[in-house]
């Protein structure tokens, strides 16, 4: 065969190797089949190390009370033991460092979460003690008349 | 046709052994098969989830505390987890809202607009959902560039640095849970709190859960707390026919939950 049926052949090779060669700069070399297997494992391995690296922001109760243990103890002897510091308080993250003071949300719809009634027979919700929002003190803060951290008892 | 007496032979000895092979020794093996065959004693975790739908009160501190933790934008109307509300009325409608994904709870007792009165009330109840991790995950085949993939341990996740946004992922979850970044500009998913789970912590949803109606645990363990649940009672997971195989299970899920 003459020559003008190989040339665009050699181009065409050209190009393949073009690409091949691009793709060993782009594609990162921990690139490839993971456990899962070609179907669902196909991954760049370092990132499973990227997620595992992030940072834990919501530290829960046992964070908090090894400077704060009269507050834990407060906490821990009432029913809202079950709640943890930073749903309240605010997340913690490095705290005291970053951020030096947390805010308390004392807000009534921090409350009403929970204590908002709902009439749910089948729902756990149903059982709480609630209150109507609109009739029980409106536009009034919760925690003016209720201690959260004593809950049983009324006042401060 | 003319054959020697010893070709006929060699022929027919050929085939008496051929018919003898089982038919598996002509079955081809997956290399992840093969993988999981030989290498004995890996991945010998695999997160799964439970739900108690009955200890759930809607009060969406999972909501608040997954979007902290996790720094999905506060205020705009994505999450990776949710808290949808189910009223079942004598009459047999059925609503739903979830405002917010319940991020601020459910606080009033109106469901879309619309005054329910309790006498009217069947039924009523919370389902939490996030992501099922699903055994078989449709949003990582349909990926086009190998962004999302499965963990080992059945985490799949989004490598933010390949995934393009194309978005396929999004719209081939059969649940939802998928949604674009709006900062990262990229997929979006639950991850199971990985970076808490590899450090023996819970996800942040199941820390924040005052009523214990989140649970995470390791489905290969037989003596991990959930997985005797979910091996001993009675569970069910969501849209099953759609072969998902998903590994977030829920305690007294309804008919009437989508």
């Amino acid at each position: 065969m003459s020559s003008h049926v190989y040339r665009p052949l050699f181009v065409v090779l050209a190009v393949i190797a073009l690409i091949l060669l691009a793709r060993s700069f782009v594609v990162p070399p921990d690139f490839g089949i993971g456990e899962r297997g070609f179907m669902y494992g196909f991954h760049r391995k370092s990132n499973e190390k990227e997620w595992e690296a992030f940072k834990v922001k919501f530290k829960t109760r046992q964070y908090c009370k090894d400077c704060h243990p009269e507050k834990y103890e407060n906490i821990m002897s009432s029913k809202h033991r079950i709640i943890q510091c930073e749903n309240c308080h605010g997340v913690a993250i490095d705290h005291p460092e970053n951020p030096p003071k947390l805010v308390i949300n004392k807000e009534r719809s921090l409350c009403l979460r929970c204590h908002s009634y709902l009439p749910y027979p089948t729902s756990q919700r149903g059982k709480l003690k609630g209150i109507d929002p609109e009739k029980h003190n409106p536009e009034m803060q919760c925690v003016m008349c209720h201690n959260p951290h004593k809950p049983d008892m009324e006042g401060w | 046709m003319r054959q020697s007496r010893r070709e006929f032979l060699k022929t027919v000895a050929r085939g008496t052994i051929a018919s003898a092979l089982p038919l598996s020794a002509f079955k081809f093996l997956s290399p992840a098969e093969v993988r999981a065959a030989t290498e004995v004693g890996k991945g010998d975790v695999r997160w799964g989830f439970l739900v108690d739908t009955y200890k759930c009160v809607g009060c969406g501190f999972c909501v608040k505390a997954c979007k902290l933790e996790n720094e999905v934008p506060y205020d705009t109307p994505v999450t990776r987890t949710w808290v949808e509300r189910y009223v079942v009325l004598k009459n047999g409608r059925v609503l739903a809202d979830t405002p917010d994904g319940a991020r601020d709870g459910f606080i009033d007792p109106k469901v879309q607009e619309e005054e329910i009165k309790p006498e009217e009330i069947s039924k009523a109840f919370f389902v939490p959902k996030l992501c099922n991790q699903c055994e078989n995950p449709p949003c990582v085949q349909v990926c086009p560039v190998g962004a999302t993939y499965q963990r080992a341990d059945g985490v799949v996740l989004v490598d933010r640095s390949w995934c393009i946004g194309c978005g396929y992922c999004i719209m081939a979850c059969p649940y939802g849970v998928r949604f674009f970044h709006p900062v990262y500009k990229v997929a979006e998913k639950c991850t199971f709190c990985i970076h808490r789970l590899v450090k023996g912590m819970n996800t942040a949803c199941v820390d924040a859960c005052p009523f214990g109606a989140r649970k995470v645990g390791n489905l290969k363990d037989p003596n991990d707390p959930v997985t005797k649940v979910i091996l001993t009672r009675r569970v069910a997971v969501l849209k099953p026919e759609y072969g998902t195989k998903p590994q977030v299970f829920y305690i007294g899920l309804d008919e009437n939950v989508r």
